[in-house]
C-alpha cells in the first residue's frame, strides 16, 4: 500500500485503496473532497498543467501512504527551512500533516538527541528505497570535525542516508552549488550534494533561500507524479528556473527604453525604472521571482527597489560587487535609446540582441560578459 | 553513580548544538555546550566591498533573518560616519520589530511549546471544556467547541494513521508534562494557527525588503523608495498593507501569545526556581528615535547588570579594548598569544584548529577544546543576553509599561520576583517584550506617515555611497538588539575593502563554552542550576532550559580574521 517512490517514466504509480491511505486519512481528518480537489488544482496550476490532470493528481495522492521524507541540515543557516514554512500553497502544514511523513527535520521535529537519530534510522529502514531525501546546507570536506551531528560527520551522514533514498532534493544554493560556505576562500572545503552523491537523481532547488512555494511546489510535483520534473543543464526544474528574471521583469520596458535608476531614491527609483546600473543580476539569473514573486505574491527584490543578487546561480557570491553593473554597454544603451516611437522600438530590438549574446555567454561560463563578447 | 549524558542533535533550534551533562545520580553537576558546525563567514568577507558585507553577514542566520544584515550596514555606517535619513531608521525599526514579533511567536509555538505541551494528551480533551478554557483566557474568536472538535478530529486522524512524522519518538506521556488535556489541545491548535499567521505577517519584510527570509538592505538607507504617486514604490496601498500586518500582529500577540504563555506557565511554576545561570545581563541598546549616535533615544537602553543587582547599571563601551573580549581556551581555535588570551573584536585572530575527537565520536574532551563557539566576556564576566536581559534593563530603568507587564505576570502567576531569574522567567520575558514591540510598531508606522505627509520621502543618503569618498582607513561597530540578544559586528575598512570583520552574536554570549578561568557560559550555568532529570534517557528538562534561550547556533559560530593594523578609532558613543 505504500506509494512506490522509486523513479519511473513519469506515470503515477497506482496504489491499492486500503486502510491508512492518504485519501482515508484526509477524510478522517475532516478534509473535504472539495478542499482536497482545490489543493490538487493549485498544484496543477503551479506546475502549468492542464485541468485534465487534476483527477490524476488526486488519484495519485489519495492512494498512497504518506511517503517518508528525511530532511538533513548541514552547513546552513536554516533560511531554507524558514522559507519552507512561508509557503502559502501548498503550505508546510498541509504537506506534513496530509501529504508527507516528515520523519527527520531538526528544526521542526519534537524528538531530540538519541530519539531524533532513532527516528531517522527507523524511517530509513522501514522505507528503504522509497524515501525522499531533502538536504539543505553544504558539506565540508577539509575536516570531518568542521560539521557533525550526533558525533557523525556530514559526509558520513549524507552518504549513509542517500543509500536508501528514491531521490534527493537539494534545497538552497549551499546544498545545490556550495553556496556561501563555498565562497572564496572556502575555509572549510565546502561542497554541494551532487559533488558527493553520484548514483542518485538529484533535483537542485537553488536560491538563498529558494522561493517558499518553489520548495513546496517541487515536492508536490515529485509526490504527485513520482518523477523528476524536467531539469535544466545545472539540475534545476525548468518550471521555476526556465526564464531569466530580466526576461520576466515588469521593469524590463524601462531597460529597453534606457531608463535607469541611478541611486536608491532618485526619480528613477521612485518611478520603478530599471535597476541595471545599480548592479541588478536579473539578466544572468534564472528564477521565478519576477513571476511567482515572494510571500504570497507580495513583492520581490526588484519591486522593492533592490537589485537582484543572483542568488539562484552557482558562485553568485564571487561574481563581483553586488552594486557593480554587469559588464554591458550601459552608456551605449542610454545613447541609442531614442525616445521616438520608431526609435524606441529599434533600440529595444538592438538591446534584445545584446541581451541574447550576453545571456548565452554568462549563463554557460558564469563570468562577466565583456563588450567584446557582445560584439562577436 | 556518575555518567555523562549526551543530547545531540538538540532539535527545535537553529543550527547544530550538542549538550553533554555530567550527572551525579539524577542531578546535573556540570554541563557543556558545543556548537558543532563552522563555515567561516568572516574569513569569506575579507577583501570584499563593505557595501556588499550585509548580504554575506545576513546569511549567518536565516531564522533571525535580517539582524546580521542590519548590524552589518550599521558597522559600515559607523565606520564612515555615514548618516541615514529618518525614514530609513523608521523602516529599519519596523522591519526589526516585525522580526521580533514573528520570531518570538514561532519560537514559542514551534520550537519551545512541545517541551511543555503533550500532543498525544490533547486527544483526550473535551472540545467543549477546551472552548470554555480558551474563552476564559481570551477574546480570540477561534474558540468555539466546534473549532476545537475539528482540531481534535484532525489530530486524531493524524495520530491514528500511524505516521507521526515530526511528532515521532518524542517524550509524550513523560510525567514532566503537567497540562490538562484541554490546555494541550488549545496549545496544539494555536501551534497550527501560528504557522498560518506567521507567513502572513512575514510579508512586512517583503514589502520593504523584497523577500522573506533574507530581505534586502542597503548601506546609507533602505532600498525601497517612497512615492505616493508611483505604482512601483512604497505608496498608499503598500502602507495600508503594512498597517494591516501591524494589526494582525497585535491581535495575535494580545489574544493568543500572551494569554497562552500565562496559562501554560501557571502549570509550571516550579520552573521559576531553576535555570537561572549567571545572574549577569548585558544589552547593547537599540531602536533609535534620533539616529544610532544618540543612545538616549533608544527604546531598549544599553548597559550591564551584575549579580542580579538591578540598582546599578554599568556603562558598556563597545570600542574599549578591555571590555568586550573573546576567549578560545575551550574552542577549536588558536591565538598567537596562546589559548588563554582574550582579544577585543577589532584585534581578533583566526586560526581554525579542530582538536576534537575524530568523528564518529561518543564524547567530547571537555577538559580541552569542545566547541566551534568562542567565549565572549564583558570585563571578564560571563553575561546573559536576550529578552530577559532587556526586560530587566527596562525594568531597572523604570520603564512604566515593562513594570506593569512584569508585575501583572508575577501577580497572575502568584510567583515572587526572584522567579524572573529562571527558565520560566526567560520564556515569560520573551512574551512580554513581544507585547512591547507590538505596541511600538504602531508608533514607528505613525511617525513614518507623519514624515511622508510633510513631504519627507527621503530613504537613502547618497553622499558617501561611492568608495572614492571614503578615508583610506576606518573602523566601526554596528550593534543592535536582535531577538536573541545584543548583537554587534566590528568592521575594519582599508583601501575601500574589508580588512577585518568580526561578529559577536547573542548565542555566542549565551551558548559559548568555558573561558580560561573555567567560568561557564550562560547555557552551561543554567543547566547546572537545580536540574534533576526524571529519566536520563528522556532528558526533557535539558530541552526546557536550553530552549528557554532560543538557541541560534549558526549565528554563534564564527571566525575572526587576521588582526588589523593601527587604524583610526571611531568613537561610537
Amino acid at each position: 500500500m505504500k506509494k512506490d517512490l522509486s523513479l519511473n517514466d513519469g506515470t503515477p504509480t497506482e496504489g491499492t485503496t486500503g486502510s491508512g491511505t492518504l485519501g482515508e486519512s484526509l477524510r478522517s481528518q475532516g478534509v473535504s473532497r472539495r478542499s482536497f480537489m482545490k489543493f490538487c488544482a493549485t498544484t496543477a496550476s503551479m506546475m502549468a498543467l492542464p485541468p485534465s490532470m487534476i483527477p490524476l493528481i488526486a488519484n495519485a495522492l489519495e492512494n498512497a501512504m504518506r511517503p517518508s521524507v528525511i530532511w538533513l541540515s548541514f552547513q546552513e543557516c536554516t533560511g531554507c527551512t524558514e522559507s519552507l514554512t512561508r509557503a502559502h500553497s501548498p503550505t508546510v502544514e498541509s504537506l506534513i500533516f496530509e501529504s508527507i511523513s516528515l520523519d527527520y527535520h531538526h528544526t521542526l521535529q519534537a524528538a531530540s538527541g538519541e530519539a531524533a537519530e532513532a527516528a531517522r534510522e527507523a524511517a530509513m529502514e522501514e522505507n528503504f528505497g522509497n524515501y525522499l531525501l531533502v538536504v539543505d546546507g553544504s558539506i565540508p570536506l577539509d575536516n570531518p570535525g568542521y560539521s557533525t551531528i550526533a558525533g557523525i560527520s556530514n559526509l558520513d551522514m549524507l552518504t549513509e542516508s542517500a543509500k536508501g533514498a528514491a531521490a534527493i532534493i537539494a534545497v538552497g544554493t549551499c546544498a545545490t552549488y556550495g553556496g556561501i560556505p563555498h565562497a572564496n576562500p572556502n575555509p572549510t572545503g565546502a561542497v554541494s550534494v551532487k559533488d558527493i552523491i553520484k548514483d542518485k537523481r538529484i533535483i537542485n532547488v537553488p536560491g538563498c533561500p529558494p522561493i517558499p512555494v518553489v520548495i513546496t511546489g517541487v515536492l508536490a510535483h515529485y509526490l504527485t507524479f513520482g518523477s523528476i520534473p524536467e531539469l535544466d543543464h545545472i539540475g534545476r526544474p525548468k518550471a521555476f528556473y526556465g526564464q531569466s528574471i530580466h526576461d520576466r521583469c515588469y521593469r524590463r520596458p524601462f531597460y529597453d527604453k534606457g531608463q535607469f535608476a541611478e541611486t536608491f531614491d532618485d526619480e528613477g527609483a521612485k518611478k520603478g525604472w530599471c535597476l541595471f546600473k545599480l548592479g541588478c543580476r536579473g539578466p544572468t539569473t534564472y528564477n521565478a521571482c519576477a513571476t511567482t514573486k515572494w510571500n504570497n505574491g507580495t513583492s520581490f527584490p526588484i519591486e522593492s527597489g533592490h537589485p537582484c543578487l543572483g542568488c539562484s546561480e552557482p558562485d553568485f557570491w564571487d561574481g563581483g560587487g553586488f552594486y557593480k553593473a554587469l559588464s554591458m554597454p550601459t552608456e551605449d544603451i542610454s545613447k541609442t535609446a531614442v525616445y521616438t516611437v520608431a526609435g524606441a522600438a529599434a533600440a529595444g530590438a538592438v538591446i534584445g540582441a545584446l541581451n541574447r549574446g550576453k545571456k548565452s555567454n554568462s549563463d554557460k561560463i558564469h563570468i562577466k560578459t565583456t563588450i567584446d563578447d557582445l560584439r562577436k | 553513580m556518575s555518567e555523562r549524558i549526551v543530547v545531540d542533535p538538540i532539535t527545535r533550534i537553529e543550527g547544530h548544538l550538542r549538550v553533554e551533562a555530567q550527572m551525579e545520580g539524577n542531578q546535573i553537576v556540570s554541563a557543556y555546550s558545543s556548537g558543532t558546525m563552522v563555515r567561516g563567514i568572516e574569513v569569506i568577507l575579507k577583501d570584499r566591498d563593505p557595501r556588499d558585507a550585509w548580504a554575506f553577514a545576513q546569511r549567518i542566520c536565516g531564522v533571525c533573518t535580517l539582524v546580521h544584515g542590519l548590524a552589518s550596514i550599521r558597522s559600515v555606517e559607523n565606520a564612515l560616519s555615514y548618516p541615514v535619513p529618518k525614514n530609513a531608521d523608521l523602516i529599519r525599526n519596523l522591519m526589526a520589530g516585525a522580526q521580533y514579533i514573528h520570531d518570538h511567536v514561532m519560537h514559542f509555538y514551534h520550537l519551545h511549546a512541545l517541551d511543555w505541551v503533550d500532543v498525544v494528551s490533547a486527544l483526550n480533551a473535551d472540545p467543549k471544556a477546551t472552548s470554555e478554557l480558551a474563552q476564559s483566557l481570551s477574546s480570540y474568536p477561534k474558540s468555539s467547541p466546534g473549532y476545537f472538535a475539528d482540531m481534535k478530529k484532525k489530530l486524531k486522524g493524524f495520530v491514528e494513521a500511524g505516521q507521526l512524522g515530526i511528532f515521532a519518538k518524542a517524550y509524550w506521556g513523560h510525567p514532566a508534562y503537567k497540562l490538562p488535556p484541554e490546555a494541550n489541545l488549545m496549545a496544539v491548535s494555536h501551534y497550527l494557527e501560528a504557522l498560518s499567521w506567521q507567513r502572513d505577517v512575514a510579508r512586512l519584510h517583503t514589502i520593504f525588503g523584497g523577500k522573506n527570509p533574507h530581505p534586502n538592505f542597503v548601506v546609507g538607507g533602505v532600498p525601497c523608495a517612497i512615492d505616493l504617486n508611483s505604482d512601483s514604490a512604497i505608496n498608499a496601498k503598500k502602507l495600508s498593507q503594512v498597517q494591516d500586518i501591524i494589526n494582525q500582529m497585535k491581535v495575535f500577540v494580545e489574544q493568543v501569545y500572551v494569554p497562552d504563555t500565562l496559562a501554560i506557565a501557571s502549570f509550571y511554576k516550579d520552573w521559576g526556581s531553576r535555570g537561572e545561570g549567571l545572574g549577569n545581563f548585558l544589552t547593547y541598546g537599540d531602536f533609535p528615535s534620533n539616529g544610532m549616535d544618540d543612545p538616549s533615544g533608544f527604546m531598549i537602553p544599553a548597559g550591564a547588570i551584575l549579580n542580579r543587582d538591578l540598582s546599578t547599571i554599568h556603562d558598556v563601551d563597545m570600542n574599549a579594548a578591555d571590555e568586550i573580549q573573546e576567549y578560545i581556551s575551550h574552542s577549536w581555535y588558536d591565538y598567537k598569544d596562546g589559548k588563554d588570551a582574550g582579544l577585543h573584536p577589532y584585534d581578533g585572530e583566526t586560526d581554525l584548529n579542530y582538536t576534537g575527537p575524530k568523528p564518529p565520536y561518543e564524547h567530547l574532551d571537555v577538559e580541552q577544546s569542545y566547541s566551534w563557539m568562542k567565549s565572549p566576556r564583558w570585563k571578564g564576566h560571563a553575561m546573559e543576553v536576550g529578552p530577559l536581559a532587556r526586560v530587566l534593563m527596562l525594568y531597572a530603568n523604570g520603564h512604566e509599561q515593562t513594570k506593569e507587564l512584569v508585575n501583572m505576570t508575577l501577580n497572575t502567576l502568584d510567583i515572587p520576583v526572584e522567579a524572573l531569574f529562571s527558565t520560566l522567567g526567560r520564556t515569560a520575558a520573551r512574551t512580554l517584550e513581544t507585547k512591547l514591540f507590538a505596541d511600538a510598531m504602531q508608533g514607528w508606522f505613525d511617525d513614518l506617515i507623519v514624515n511622508v505627509k510633510a513631504g519627507d520621502t527621503r530613504t537613502f543618503n547618497e553622499v558617501l555611497w561611492e568608495p572614492s569618498t571614503w578615508p583610506k582607513k576606518a573602523q566601526g561597530v554596528g550593534f543592535m538588539e536582535a531577538p536573541r540578544g545584543g548583537l554587534a559586528h566590528w568592521i575594519v575598512i582599508e583601501d575601500k575593502t574589508i580588512k577585518n570583520y568580526q561578529a559577536v552574536v547573542p548565542s555566542t554570549w549565551n551558548a559559548g563554552p568555558r573561558d580560561s578561568n573555567g567560568q561557564p557560559g550562560a547555557y552551561e550555568a543554567a543547566l547546572e542550576d537545580n536540574h534533576q532529570l526524571h529519566d536520563v534517557n528522556q532528558p526533557i528538562e535539558i530541552l526546557r532550559t536550553i530552549h528557554s534561550f532560543d538557541p541560534c547556533i549558526a549565528c554563534a559560530v564564527h571566525l575572526s580574521d587576521e588582526d588589523g593594523e593601527e587604524i583610526i578609532k571611531v568613537k561610537v558613543r
